[in-house]
């Protein structure tokens, strides 16, 4: 029997927590992304499933108190909004570093600094360049739907054991904001202690005497040592990106020219294709589901058939230089977007496409 | 001459170390309190039987490859958060046993929000607190604990506390909180002190069993390197200097 | 069937509740929803507007630069909205404060006095459900039942005794709307 519930896309994440058996959230209130621990504190899980529910005293203290828990091979997650997640990279990296596997929801809106609470798309760079030092990067998966955020918690999960990786959800505050109809999975037993024993055999769960103990750090003094192990996160990385990209096209078979847009600024484009269609321009949208790892090759297969491709992401312009790496030049590739908590109009993006590609 | 196999039985043991306590060589500075200090905690947990169950968490500062010397599970975490990550373990685990092990610059600096807070939540933890007066690791740096006029390559001069501000006395600030049922001031300079101190360890290790929330144990320590001095004379100068402002003894116990 | 609506008015007009309760009755009745508030500071004092899609296929944007139906509820929001309906479609206000009444020749507009209708009614709160049962009068595309069923879903259970009540202003809603279409 399917459960349809109408609820906001931060009310989907905590959820879908709950359902997907996680054992712990660790969060600090920032808007526009409060109704996720809002939403976990007034449904008690820790009644249920057992799941621990912690507000922590700062970001800092949450993604750090994620790290404490996935070192124990426990399914922990936090979320935030921009000013939070900056706070929190010192985290991810050392979470990167550690090979530890964790799930971290940003619910952007627009900055520098403090910002405003509106929606953005202007944390990609810091998302999927790595807002941490170092050599590591993020899985980041990109909802466009509050079905999405409900679902990609646990795809997130299933991500960041399969590689010991943080996995990132990059959401904005359209969909963490915005309700829709979302069908709930049946819930899921949290993992056993014997089950986190055989299957992450990595993990801090007190030194049995029949094996060696374990270490969860980053630290390597030795370069050499230092420098096998980056080789190593390396390889992971490329295994990641051969195995792990998800995108979803739109109208693309006859398309003359390609929207390249991700989470809500897709779904604005996809009207915006709708619209452009009726006016009769023949154009199509690819929607990159991970934005790491990015559908570079897909992409390059589209160059090949269209005359241009309009990047369109609530920022100055960050994807679009993945999308002119990815296509080498071949075609003209533009950026349009409103920025700053601004939010394009499905109409703008007609006029921007017309402008920057097809009158120009 | 005997030989020494016929010396070497289990009847004739004095004294054994711990097997809580690894074969690797300690990579700390003549003199310094570490070592002591690791030997007892391994000795508390050895002697509780709770080597499967215990989980340490390392700080950034000389201690930070602790992990290397003591025979359980570890996590070493990024610079002053160890309370946050023993808060996660003990929260998730509750059946386990969660130590911090921290110096003073990760501690009563840098990680100063965390510690006040998972004392202040009453986070059913062990804190190890090693105050040296300085940031041995890096160099011998400015701590917040170091003592009006002791210099360090931050305050050559000597700390200035119309510039600097004074000490912290981080122990005295956090039995004020509701959350923290033990907190102390050892030595580990004496065979006395040593005592003492693994006295204390146990104490806060078995208020942890008994759920009573967030025991912290000080040690207050030398550090011969940064200090400058030989091990002998910076046993003195923390009798004569660090003593005074740090007094030894309970300061909180409930 | 696709209806795109937005609804705005004051902070505290219900105008985010009756948004969640519209589309709560589209998800009741099969129907495709969206619900996307302006949310933040401009909730606080200022104007409250939400967009609620409803359709029988998959929503696109739940951003709209243009609308089906406008329901507007202050002066701030006839300024910022009346322009955005498109053509042919429809115009809801509640005449209350209004100082400039809408002007357009190529919508349809509606009047429905609620917020005097629900001071005499004595049920102040039920205010929105009485804009909502205008705008239900006006296109009647979710069934009642589904309306009530949506409302269940939408109250905590505590407030369910408040169901009915509700019911009779969405019914009051409907017999007092009135057009005022300046359609020539």
């Amino acid at each position: 029997m399917r459960e349809l519930k109408l609820m906001k896309g931060n009310e989907a994440i905590a959820e879908a927590a709950i359902r997907a058996g996680v054992d712990g959230y660790f969060g600090y209130p920032i808007t526009p992304q409060s109704e996720v621990m809002e939403t976990l504190m007034a449904e008690k899980p820790w009644e249920t499933t057992g799941m621990v529910v912690l507000q922590a005293e700062s970001e800092i203290a949450s993604i750090n108190m994620v790290y404490g828990g996935a070192g124990c091979g426990k399914r922990v997650m936090t979320s935030s909004s921009s000013p939070g997640v900056s706070l929190m990279q010192e985290g991810l990296t050392y979470l990167a570093g550690a090979e530890l596997p964790c799930v971290v929801v940003n619910v952007v809106r627009g900055g520098p600094g403090l910002g405003t609470i509106q929606p953005a798309q202007s944390d990609y760079f810091q998302t999927v360049k790595g807002g941490g030092h170092g050599d590591y990067k993020l899985i980041t998966l990109a909802p466009a739907s509050v079905q999405e955020m409900a679902d990609f918690v646990e795809t997130a999960f299933d991500l960041a054991f399969k590689y010991r990786n943080p996995v990132m959800i990059l959401s904005d505050g359209v969909i963490g904001q915005m309700m829709e109809k979302v069908e709930l999975k049946e819930f899921k037993p949290r993992w056993t202690a014997d089950y986190i024993e055989q299957n992450h055999p990595w993990a801090t769960t007190g030194k049995k005497k029949d094996r060696a103990k374990n270490i969860i750090t980053s630290v390597q003094l030795e370069a050499s040592v230092q420098e096998a192990f980056n080789h190593k996160l390396q390889n992971k990385y490329q295994q990641v990106e051969e195995n792990e990209v998800l995108f979803e096209e739109t109208m693309c078979d006859d398309a003359e020219y390609l929207v390249v847009a991700y989470g809500s600024s897709a779904r604005i484009c996809q009207k915006s294709v709708e619209l452009a269609r009726e006016k009769g321009i023949k154009v199509g949208m690819l929607r990159p589901i991970t934005l790491y790892p990015f559908p570079t090759r897909q992409l390059q297969e589209r160059a090949k058939q269209v005359k241009g491709i309009l990047s369109v992401e609530m920022s100055a312009g960050q994807m679009v230089e993945d999308v002119k790496l990815a296509v080498e030049c071949k075609v003209p590739v533009e950026h349009y977007g409103r920025f700053g908590g601004s939010v394009h109009s499905p109409g703008e993006v007609v006029e921007a496409l017309e402008q920057k590609l097809i009158g120009g | 001459m005997s030989d020494i196999n016929t010396i070497i039985k289990p009847e004739n043991i004095i004294y054994k170390k711990t097997d809580v306590l690894s074969e690797n060589e300690l990579h700390y500075c003549p003199g310094c309190s570490h070592g002591t200090v690791h030997k007892l905690i391994a000795e508390v947990i050895e002697e509780m039987g709770i080597q499967d169950k215990t989980i340490g968490i390392a700080p950034v500062g000389c201690s930070v490859l602790a992990y290397n010397y003591l025979e359980i599970d570890w996590q070493e975490a990024a610079h002053g958060r160890a309370p946050a990550l023993a808060t996660a373990v003990k929260r998730l685990m509750p059946e386990n046993y969660v130590f911090s092990y921290q110096g003073d610059g990760d501690l009563a600096a840098i990680g100063t929000a965390e510690t006040i807070h998972a004392c202040n939540r009453g986070e059913n933890i062990v804190m190890v607190f090693i105050n040296n007066g300085i940031y041995g690791m890096t160099g011998g740096q400015m701590a917040p604990t170091t003592l009006p006029g002791m210099p360090a390559s931050t305050c050559p001069a000597g700390r200035d506390v119309s510039h600097d501000g004074a000490p912290i006395k981080i122990s005295e600030i956090l039995a004020q909180l509701p959350g923290t049922c033990y907190v102390t001031r050892q030595a580990v300079h004496t065979a006395a002190n040593v005592r003492k101190t693994k006295k204390a360890l146990k104490k806060a290790f078995e208020n942890q069993a008994a759920n009573k929330g967030t025991s912290l144990v000080e040690v207050v320590s030398t550090c011969s390197s940064g200090w400058k001095m030989t091990p002998t004379k910076a046993n003195e100068w923390m009798e004569e200097n660090m003593f005074p402002y740090y007094p030894l003894g309970d300061i909180k116990d409930e | 069937m696709k209806e795109e609506i937005v609804i705005a008015g004051f902070g505290g007009q219900g105008v985010l509740s009756m948004g969640k309760i519209l589309a709560y009755s589209g998800v009741m009745q099969d129907m495709e929803v969206s619900w996307m508030p302006a949310y933040g500071p401009e909730m606080r004092g200022g104007t409250a507007n939400v967009t609620v899609i409803l359709s029988d296929e998959r929503i696109s944007s739940p951003i709209l630069h243009e609308y089906d139906t406008a329901i507007i509820l202050n002066q701030q929001s006839m300024d910022k909205f009346e322009k955005d309906v498109k053509p042919g479609g429809t115009l809801i206000y509640d005449g209350n404060g209004i100082t400039r009444h809408p002007e357009r020749t190529d919508i349809n507009i509606y009047r429905v006095d609620a917020t005097e209708e629900a001071a005499r009614m004595h049920a102040v709160k039920t205010f929105n459900m009485i804009v909502l049962g205008g705008y239900l009068k006006v296109k009647p595309i979710v069934k009642m039942e589904n309306v009530i069923a949506g409302l269940k879903k939408s109250l905590p259970e505590r407030h369910h005794h408040l169901i009915p009540m509700n019911e009779k202003a969405i019914t009051r809603g409907g017999e007092i709307i009135n057009e005022v279409s300046l359609v020539e």
